[in-house]
């Protein structure tokens, strides 16, 4: 719409040009034309390629899968057996029957009380760990190790522990998120420039306030770059555990779908694991943006 | 025995190295009055800023001690407030809120928030800075930080205002201007102040007396040089002052003659 505006305005002085005395008429229009041109310029730089690139994507993957015998769906297969998943999101017709919005909900808020409590709790031992080079130094390796353990190797253990389904979910999302956070925090405090703690000390900020006031903002930046690492791993782990777990989480419904051969409902649901994950980190990004608004440019 | 309002009673500072200690003072004995305006100043590396943290607390004396009003002060409080040499605010705060913290830390039970509040912007106003208030640190200019650090001290209402080279890394018209502030603030509020330079002018300029220090290691005071210049001192009138070029001159002799800057190897 807004195109259609700026040419037709683009046009207007055109024919009056060619009289004499109208440049003052060709200044209002100006601005307005350099407003709105790098806008849609930003828009085309940054929209168009995406998309040249998923009509390729899709083209290609077409071709590979429209023969006859081909083992995975086309995509004009998949639109066909699983439009309704598709424009669809938040249907609801009995207990397993349900849109895969809804079942986003579901593993998000499984995600939501795991990640909330990994992060909590990462920050506050991430930040009694970088108090101590004896602790950075003891922990650490320790960390490094854990923080590589898969999400699914934890499973187990945590089915043993729990003997329930739910609060295992949860636990895994908890100990496979964590690390980074710990981490990260840990690094964040050890790297609080020393003249922010000597203006703490001549303020005589007690250890309550230098928490508030000193570290947790001085250590933001690092603390939310484990916080994105963190639920990044969180995703990840919540799929797979809801594969073993069952409910009616997404990760459930990839599990249910292989079981009874919908392959294009699969598909479905990948874009939709792949979408509302890049939300996620987008969203833990911003509210990073947000809150070092002055750490970082200092 | 005169006593003083602030005394470094014969401290000597040494920091532990691999194999053995790092001597950076050795005895500085210096007794300040109060209400008046002391420079250190001395060749870079030769333990200026040293001998501040130890009066601010910051870092411990090896040997010696500090007596304020006859007592001994051996860890860091808002009676010798500091303005750091890179000034230090906190980049997460506005300059309104980096001094409503010290504000608010200092007079948290004598204060009403109102109070505080106007305590907060009149020491902003004190150097000139209200209109920023609601900028942060990475928004504004050097010179401006620099104010922000002063009036953040000054809200402190300190017993010693400490100053470790507050204008060393500002352009020399930004430093005049700020150097007849800080003179001004001295004028009105009579505070005991240690600031610590390596400008000659400066020195002479805002010092009832210099404490010239000796090179490092080991330094010491080496010569202390009273300034008896009226005040209130006006920069255009006193660069023609025989008493003004005659301590300049004195100060000269010393870092450049008798204490040349020897580049450590
Ligand atoms: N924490 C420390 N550990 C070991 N040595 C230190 C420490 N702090 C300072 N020093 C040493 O003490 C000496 C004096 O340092 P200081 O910062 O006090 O110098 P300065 O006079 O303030 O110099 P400048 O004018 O450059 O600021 C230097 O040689 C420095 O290497
Ligand atoms: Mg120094």
């Amino acid at each position: 719409m807004s195109l259609t505006l700026l040419r037709s305005e683009d046009r207007k002085p055109a024919p009056s040009v060619s009289k004499a005395a109208v440049i003052p008429l060709a200044v209002p229009h100006r601005p307005l034309s350099a407003r709105l041109l790098p806008v849609l310029r930003g828009a085309a730089t940054t929209g168009v390629p995406p998309l040249v690139t998923l009509v390729l994507i899709l083209l290609v993957w077409q071709m590979l899968t429209a023969q006859p015998g081909a083992t995975l769906p086309s995509p004009t297969q998949i639109w066909a057996e699983s439009r309704d998943l598709i424009v669809a999101p938040f249907f609801d017709y009995g207990s397993q029957d349900i849109g895969l919005g809804w079942r986003v909900l579901v593993s998000l808020q499984r995600v939501g009380v795991g990640f909330g409590l990994a992060a909590v709790a990462g920050v506050l031992i991430g930040t009694l760990i970088g108090q101590s080079l004896w602790a950075m130094r003891g922990l650490d390796p320790v960390f490094q190790v854990l923080r590589t353990v898969p999400p699914l190797a934890w499973l187990p253990l945590s089915l043993a522990a729990f003997r329930d389904s739910h609060p295992s979910a949860i636990f895994v999302i908890f100990i496979t998120s964590i690390w980074p956070v710990i981490i990260n925090t840990a690094v964040g405090i050890r790297n609080i420039p020393q003249d922010y703690r000597n203006v703490a000390a001549v303020l005589r900020l007690n250890s309550l306030e230098f928490f508030w006031r000193i570290m947790i903002p001085s250590a933001a930046p690092y603390i939310f770059t484990g916080l994105r690492i963190g639920i990044g791993l969180s995703w990840l782990a919540i799929v797979a555990a809801e594969m073993l777990t069952g409910g009616v989480g997404i990760g459930f419904f990839i599990w249910d779908a292989w079981n009874s051969s919908r392959l294009p409902d699969i598909v479905v649901a990948l874009l939709y694991i792949g979408v509302v994950g890049f939300l996620l980190d987008r969203l833990v990004a911003l509210a990073g943006r947000i809150a070092t608004r002055g750490t970082a440019s200092a | 025995m005169k006593r003083s309002y602030l005394k470094l009673d014969h401290i000597d500072k040494a920091f532990p190295r691999a194999g053995g200690a790092t001597e950076v003072l050795r005895d500085v004995d210096l007794a300040i009055e109060k209400g008046e305006f002391v420079s250190i100043i001395g060749h870079s590396g030769c333990g200026k800023s040293t001998l501040l943290n130890i009066v601010a607390g910051l870092t411990p004396a090896t040997r010696g001690a500090v007596l304020l009003e006859d007592r001994e002060v051996n860890s860091p409080g808002p009676d010798r407030a500091v303005v750091f040499q890179n000034h230090s605010l906190l980049p997460w705060l506005t300059a309104y809120e980096n001094v409503r913290l010290a504000v608010d830390k200092v007079f948290s039970g004598v204060k009403s928030k109102a109070e505080r509040h106007d305590w907060t912007m009149r020491n902003l106003d004190l150097v000139q800075m209200g209109h920023a208030r609601d900028k942060r640190p990475a928004e504004i200019s050097g010179g401006m930080k620099q104010r922000v650090g002063i009036a953040r001290a000054l809200a402190m209402e300190p017993k010693v205002l400490l100053l470790d080279e507050p204008f060393g890394a500002l352009d020399a018209l930004t430093r005049a201007h700020l150097q007849d502030q800080v003179m001004q603030i001295h004028a009105g509020l009579a505070n005991t102040v240690i600031m610590i330079t390596h400008d000659v002018d400066e020195a002479v300029l805002l010092s009832d007396r210099i404490v010239m220090m000796t090179n490092g290691p080991a330094a010491h005071v080496g010569e202390v040089l009273e300034v008896p210049l009226a005040r209130p001192r006006r920069r255009i009138e006193v660069a023609t002052d025989p008493t003004y070029l005659r301590c300049r001159e004195a100060v000269l002799r010393f870092l450049y003659e008798r204490h040349r800057y020897v580049e450590a190897a």
